[in-house]
């Protein structure tokens, strides 16, 4: 396919030039890959040959486009308008997403539009409807966006299993990927089932440093608010600056802060995903029209609309990635072939460190990323219960069209038929349900027994399973919606007590009808929200460049002076982490002992190493109570103090303690919670579905006990422990730093030491349900009967 | 397994960790809230097919805590069944088993809203009743007190965690479900707080753990 005249001329009155990969995905005769930096026309590209074909509309479903994001597929809508419009193309182009009006998706399904625009759960969604052979029988194409985001979740896995039934219903269709800068883009290829990848011009080196501050980076502390008064002065010199921060209520912070010292009123607005749709709508909206000067984001504005106009990012904190660092910068982009500019504003001492291994790395080029595990099997049995909502299917050939999806070329039959016994059966041992059998065997074909359960599982399409979160309104009358936080965490205010949210503080004052209602409360100081939100996990690769810059003081030139300080002063109260040592510290904090071991071995490796030593120090009687992980440290909390970390770091028990034990810990319920969700064994809790009392659903916590107990090898366990090898990282790590590192060094400290103070902030606390969380909730009570005078 | 003793409408009695109520002077369990067979009603109706072992647990349990307290009489305080089809479809292994149980001792079954009409207990061992007055006044949803009841499935949070609990005041004592699949109440809520404005709260888990009601913020609020 060439560019038709009528299309270059278009080009042309645009003032603009083809770019090479847009021919050459025109050009493309099969499937393909295009990557290609922010900004580089990557979305038109990608729906060029679309618009060429349909110069004279075939009829039917031409195109579909699959975004991550829903704001996504609204905006292309309007932005093909444009070329649709001048061209003087005669198409229907509507997007389908969970907003979109039952009226719409009705008439969508029996005259669907030339393009569709949708999510991946809209598209499982549309694929679980009888119908879709004939909506999905005409389509000759598919582009999917933003693909290397799709790529890091089970969004992605599900959505190669639509495409594999897209495939089957429409032979022949032609798939486009478009994505950002990836480390190893033949494995993403690969996860599309295959495709010749196209590069764009990468463009020029970005512009990138540390933001230069007066003040120093304080010890500890993740706030990064020292630097305010340079970032406010960076935003008044660029024209539209994105602030990302990395947590939730970091951003709230951070925004209050900015504009606490904001004595000009330059225009900021605040972005992240416990706001409420309205709020982050009009942000978004306020951008697009250039009417901010910054806004203030967690990983919510990661993807999404190109704001042509940005032409500088901020960094707060550790980039924690060097991948995302760069897909992040790349968001400053206001012209395609200028550097983009970016400044990185370290939180802390530590995060001082990772930043200039981070700017080493972005130097070299040099992308991160851990190599993907095969499609996990509770997307799979979601996808068969699916496909039994569309009609009758023969195992044989759902079989071989599953192999087709890229994640899932090498699953094997037993695991096939594990997944279809469970969404048949349940998959017990205990044949319990052979006449309530969710699908059954019918003239070879399966089909659901009550056709009518198609309307709960459709409501449990996705795989995004969320914490409970309650919403938060002014109250009164029509009270503003202002977000919404974790149930735990609102299970943990009284009236009275304050935190932040959209930027104000405001105080709690019951809880009503499932809505938290709050008051304003402009003067106190508030108590922080502790939103969950999405943590960013340092990877291995930066992880070891910043163990490399620690242990070699050579290197420590790079750093600033006080660095340098915090590092020598660690040096002399404590000792430096160093090659060939493990170093750990053991010191009183709030009246809890704590042991910090510098590993450097990841978060995830240091977190199986977290649940595995609690498991140690509970049987040895040091009551555990909890622990956190970061990527460099391990640090665990105890009612009595750890004096000889070597003997619970013996392999051995270790290696007998991964097998038995961590079955039974929180980390692995909560997996479990999710997997049971996704596979359809629990129903999600949708928002205004959910009952109050006695009604409400058991955790399924007693789920995951009761199948350990009597069904200890059932499909949805053996999910659970594959996850946890790949989730929490395989033993190998934690023995790889065993064997690099075969000498102990433990410091007993009265209190705690420079390297250890960060971590005392981190969030992400694992609590351990053992004897020392019992002596505890029993010295609560019994101060609690003594205040009431009931003992 | 240790229990927590208090005084209920002039009765010493014994809220044991496991969620069962023991009355020592006459040597009487009870236990609230079942649930047989909801795993079973929920497949029927097409619902999630919910791992089928939870009658065997709860009769597990059940078992444990008649092993360790040799009761004379066993009371389940309604909805020990989740319908009355669950009940026929309870496997014979199981039925054998709660016989097993119920040698040698008195017990009965008292109606609750899941199993409205008094059980036919038909295979079952004890008799089913409305009601049962003696000494206390047992039933399924409390009402004029001082009543001992079960019905609200109650729990509290303590330390971070939810935990199953037993709520005394003057005119009601409510006891937590003993069935695997159940849900919960927290106190606090109006239709609990309105029967037992203060009190007691007795958490279950390893242990039974006392603490006033309302339950206060300290304990709600603070970090573990």
């Amino acid at each position: 396919m060439t560019l038709p005249t009528a299309f270059q001329d278009w080009f042309a009155r645009q003032g603009w030039q083809p770019h090479p990969h847009q021919i050459a995905l025109l050009k493309a005769q099969g499937d393909s890959l295009l990557i290609a930096p922010t900004g580089g026309g990557k979305t038109l590209a990608g729906f060029l040959p679309s618009l060429v074909d349909l110069r004279d509309p075939p009829g039917g479903l031409h195109t579909l486009y699959v975004s991550p994001l829903k704001a996504l597929t609204a905006d292309i809508a309007r932005n093909l308008a444009r070329p649709v419009a001048d061209l003087g193309l005669d198409l229907r182009i509507e997007d389908r997403t969970g907003d979109t009006r039952p009226g719409q998706r009705a008439r969508q399904r029996v005259d669907p539009p030339d393009i569709l625009l949708t999510t991946p759960e809209s598209l499982a969604l549309m694929l679980s409807y009888e119908q879709a052979p004939r909506i999905f029988g005409s389509l000759r194409r598919v582009v999917l966006d933003e693909l290397h985001a799709l790529a890091e979740s089970k969004r992605g896995d599900q959505l190669m299993l639509c495409l594999a039934r897209l495939r089957s219903l429409a032979p022949g269709v032609q798939v486009t990927g478009l994505s950002a800068t990836v480390e190893d883009p033949g494995a993403l290829a690969r996860f599309m089932g295959g495709a010749d990848i196209i590069h764009a011009d990468p463009g020029p080196d970005p512009d990138i440093a540390m933001l230069a501050t007066t003040q120093s980076a304080p010890w500890a502390g993740g706030g990064g608010h020292y630097a305010i008064p340079e970032v406010l002065d960076q935003i008044r010199q660029a024209r539209t600056t994105i602030v990302f921060i990395n947590t939730r209520a970091q951003a709230e912070l951070f925004f209050q802060a900015l504009w606490a010292a904001n004595d000009e009123n330059l225009p900021i607005g605040l972005h992240h995903g416990s706001l409420s749709r309205e709020a982050r709508q009009k942000v978004e909206t306020a951008m697009a029209a250039g009417q901010l000067r910054a806004v203030v984001a967690t990983g919510s504005l990661d993807l999404g609309i190109d704001w042509g106009a940005v032409d500088l990012v901020i960094q707060i904190g550790a980039p924690k990635n060097v991948k995302r660092l760069v897909q992040r910068i790349g968001r400053a982009n206001h012209r395609y072939n200028a550097p983009s500019c970016a400044r990185i504003v370290p939180a802390n001492r530590f995060e001082v460190i990772e930043c200039v291994a981070a700017l080493q790395a972005v130097r070299e080029r040099d992308l991160d990323g851990d190599p993907r595990g095969p499609g996990p099997l509770d997307v799979l049995c979601q996808h068969i219960l699916l496909t039994a909502c569309a009609g009758p299917f023969d195992a044989d050939d759902l079989f071989r069209e599953l192999r087709e999806a890229g994640p899932y070329r090498d699953l094997t039959r037993a695991d096939f038929d594990a997944c279809l016994d469970f969404a048949a059966t349940g998959g017990y041992a205990l044949r319990a349900y052979d006449r309530w059998q969710r699908l059954m065997q019918r003239d070879g074909l399966w089909r659901l027994r009550d056709p009518r359960a198609a309307r709960d599982l459709r409501m449990n399409i996705g795989t995004i399973v969320e914490a409970e979160m309650l919403k938060v309104r002014m109250r009164g009358r029509g009270g503003a919606p202002l977000g919404e936080v974790e149930e735990s965490f609102a299970a943990t205010l009284q009236p009275g007590d304050t935190f932040l949210i959209g930027g104000q503080t405001v105080r709690y004052e019951g809880l009503r009808e499932l809505v938290v209602e709050v008051t304003k409360q402009p003067t106190k100081q508030p108590r922080i929200a502790v939103f969950s939100g999405l943590k960013l996990a340092t990877s291995t690769q930066l992880s070891h460049r910043v163990q490399a810059l620690i242990g070699d003081p050579s290197q420590h030139a790079l750093l600033p002076g006080e660095t340098r300080d915090w590092l020598s002063l660690q040096a002399r109260v404590s000792a430096l982490p160093r090659d060939g040592v493990l170093l750990s510290e053991s010191f009183p904090h709030q009246g809890r002992w704590h042991l910090a071991l510098y590993g450097f071995a990841g978060r995830n490796a240091l977190q199986t190493l977290g649940l595995l030593m609690t498991r140690v120090m509970e049987q040895a009687g040091l009551g555990p109570l909890g622990f956190l992980s970061t990527d460099y440290a391990l640090l665990i909390w105890s009612m009595d103090p750890v004096r000889d970390p070597a003997a619970l770091l013996n392999r051995d028990a270790l290696r007998e303690g991964l097998g038995d034990w961590l079955a039974g810990n929180a980390v692995m319920k909560r997996s479990f919670r999710t997997i049971a969700t996704i596979a359809g064994l629990i129903q999600r809790n949708l928002p205004g579905q959910r009952k109050t009392g006695r009604q409400a659903t058991f955790s399924s916590d007693i789920l995951y006990d009761t199948l350990r107990r009597y069904d200890p090898d059932h499909l949805l366990l053996r999910i659970t422990a594959s996850e946890a090898r790949r989730g929490l990282v395989d033993f190998d790590r934690i023995e790889d730093m065993l064997r690099h590192s075969p000498h102990h060094d433990h410091r007993m400290l009265d209190r705690v030491s420079p390297l250890a103070a960060p971590l005392l902030l981190e969030v992400g606390r694992v609590p351990i349900a053992g004897q020392g969380r019992e002596r505890l909730a029993e010295e609560e009570a019994a101060a609690l009967m003594a205040e009431a005078g009931l003992t | 397994m240790s229990g927590y003793e208090f005084d209920f409408d002039g009765q010493r009695l014994q809220a044991r960790a496991s969620g069962a109520l023991y009355w020592p002077a006459r040597r009487w369990l009870v236990v609230a809230d079942l649930h047989l067979g909801k795993s079973e009603r929920m497949a029927r109706r097409g619902g999630a097919l919910l791992p089928p072992y939870e009658v065997q647990a709860t009769l597990d349990r059940l078992q444990s805590e008649i092993a360790a307290t040799d009761p004379a009489c066993v009371i389940s305080l309604g909805d020990g069944f989740d319908d009355d089809l669950a009940l026929t479809a309870l496997p014979d292994a199981l039925c054998a088993q709660l016989h097993d149980m119920a040698r040698g001792r008195v017990w009965h079954w008292i109606t609750g809203n899941h199993d409205p009409v008094p059980l036919r207990v038909g295979r079952l061992p004890g008799s089913g009743l409305a009601e049962l007055r003696d000494g206390l006044l047992f039933r399924h949803e409390a009402g004029q007190g001082p009543d001992v009841s079960g019905h609200y499935h109650p729990c509290i949070r303590l330390a971070g965690q939810r935990r199953r609990a037993f709520l005394i005041g003057r005119d009601h004592l409510i006891l937590p479900a003993f069935g695997a699949y159940t849900g919960g109440l927290i106190a606090d809520d109006p239709a609990l707080t309105r029967l037992i404005p203060t009190g007691l709260a007795v958490a279950c888990g390893d242990r039974a753990i006392p603490l006033p009601l309302p339950v206060s913020g300290a304990v709600r609020g603070r970090r573990a």
